[in-house]
């Protein structure tokens, strides 16, 4: 069995970066592929940024720091993914895409290379299905923001070997992550929930029931929660909450998975989140959350 | 200026069970007027002379603010609001007041009434005058699926309550939540909202139908669902 030195990152995005510090930090050689060379020259800022925080807050040695950023390596060529022994997909949430990258990734990895894919609402084993290795492939969804949260939900496909799951539950435990099995049904458990919650909340906005500060200030208030609904979707963007729902209702139709216009909205005008300094709240910044 | 305001008790509160610093600030010559308790309805009803208070705050069960004040075409709103401090089925009230108001209600009366209760500790959150506020409109279909997902034994109890904390970062899973605040509330509570806003996320679980039945015959909740 051949061991995990190398994790190939292919998304420079918001949980695309998270994911790289959490692989960086733990002492593997982490290459991160994106196509724009600006998403990818953002995701190392933001990482170092991150560490350095983690630095002045005493959570990680100085001397550290430097070593970390040494295993991070950004590309913009796919190919440099050759020596991975692990993938993991961090792209939007569309089956033709990842099907895609895949496919492609085939043709450059080594044939022990474990795939992953960090998506949060399709099938493990649809994507699985046009990897061209459906044996070695597992879900590893890890939770926003990625570089904070321990969990990440693992779910087999159909075809995914034992042997699979088993090593990559062994790598996400290295990570100091916590790893917990899920089947491979729409959402798994987080995004089954969360989904349709942050939809709901989106119409509390929608329906003139209340403004967004008012909602995250209830929620955090009255249940203790760390982020409130409308912090958490402007730190996941519009654009994203859009995918995540086609994508989901699509498969499950349920009412409260559908997209709400005012998404489509925010989208049209700009307003995606954090990312653009502005959704349902104001931002100044685009620091990466902890940073 | 001072923020005074009179306290009219009738009956018990769901916000104020206990002493607590909102009540104890209270003035009896106050310029405002406060009523709480399951029969603040009828004390406001009878209450003269209130178009002069800067706030008249009224606590709310389930029902609309509308109910108490009545609508007219979407004009409606003075200088009343109404008001819930949130608490969960059985357990202590939380220190979320979510303020009501009406499409017309005068931006003074809200800040003066959220200016009462933040000066007792309480945080506020304003809200237009539907069912469920806030929270509970958000919070009991997330609960309501968490019950038919247990049903469907897509994951168990203890595994659902994991991922959700570990994920989302909650202080409590779902189900942990319902057992320890009372499914027999949450199903009171999800079909008031059930019956006012007509949604099936709204509708109550099985599971808290099943122990509704059984509080109702005697039977006891169980709360057990792991």
């Amino acid at each position: 069995m051949n061991e995990i030195r190398t994790i190939g990152i292919a998304g420079a995005g918001t949980m695309g970066a998270g994911i790289s510090i959490v692989c960086a930090r733990a002492g593997y050689r982490t290459r991160v592929f994106d196509l724009n060379a600006q998403a990818l020259e953002r995701a190392r800022g933001q990482t170092e940024a991150f560490l350095r925080k983690s630095v002045e807050r005493g959570k990680l040695a100085p001397e550290k720091l430097p070593k970390i950023m040494k295993q991070w390596e950004g590309t913009t060529r796919l190919e440099d993914f050759a020596d991975c022994d692990l993938v993991i997909e961090a792209v939007f949430e569309s089956l033709p895409v990842k099907h895609e990258l895949f496919m492609k990734l085939d043709t450059i990895c080594p044939s022990h290379a474990l795939f992953a894919s960090n998506t949060s609402t399709i099938s493990i084993t649809e994507i699985a299905g046009g990897s061209g290795r459906a044996d070695r492939f597992v879900g590893m969804h890890f939770c926003l923001p990625a570089q904070l949260m321990k969990l990440v939900e693992m779910s087999p496909g159909l075809n995914t070997s034992g042997e699979t799951f088993d090593r990559a539950w062994a790598l996400c435990e290295a990570l100091g992550q916590r790893p917990v099995k899920t089947q491979d049904t729409p959402g798994f458990v987080l995004n089954y929930f969360l989904i349709p919650f942050n939809n709901d909340a989106i119409r509390l906005v929608e329906q003139g029931v209340a403004e967004p500060a008012d909602i995250d200030l209830a929620i955090k208030t009255a249940m203790g929660y760390a982020m409130g609904p409308m912090e958490l979707l402007d730190l996941v963007g519009m654009d994203t909450q859009k995918l995540l729902c086609d994508a989901m209702h699509g498969v499950t139709h349920e009412p409260r998975a559908a997209c709400p216009s005012l998404v489509r909205r925010m989208i049209a005008a700009g307003w995606l989140g954090k990312k653009s300094g502005r959704g349902l709240l104001r931002y100044d910044d685009n620091r990466m959350f902890g940073a | 200026m001072t923020n005074s305001y009179r306290v009219t008790c009738a009956g018990e509160s769901r916000s104020f069970p206990a002493p607590h610093a909102f009540i104890q600030g209270a003035d009896a010559m106050g310029a405002s007027r406060v009523f709480i308790g399951s029969a603040a309805s009828r004390a406001f009803a009878d209450a003269a002379e209130l178009s002069a208070c800067p706030f008249v705050a009224i606590e709310l069960g389930q029902e609309c603010l509308g109910v108490h004040t009545g609508e007219s075409r979407g004009r409606e709103g003075d200088n009343v609001v109404g008001f819930a401090r949130f608490r969960l089925g059985s357990a202590d009230p939380s220190p979320l007041v979510e303020i009501v108001r009406q499409p017309q209600t005068r931006g003074s009366a809200v800040e003066a009434a959220r200016a009462a209760f933040e000066a007792a500790g309480l945080k506020v959150a304003v809200c237009a005058d539907f069912p469920g506020r806030i929270i509970d409109r958000l919070i009991r279909p997330y609960l309501n699926a968490a019950l038919r997902r247990l049903d469907e034994k897509l994951a168990t109890a203890a595994d659902l309550d994991k991922t959700l904390c570990l994920g989302l970062g909650y202080p409590e899973g779902p189900i942990s939540l319902l057992e320890r605040t009372g499914l027999a509330e949450h199903h009171d509570v999800t079909l008031a909202l059930y019956r006012q806003l007509g949604q099936e996320a709204y509708m109550p679980a099985r599971t808290a139908q099943v122990a509704k039945a059984r509080q109702l015959t005697g039977l006891g909740c169980d709360k057990g669902l792991t």
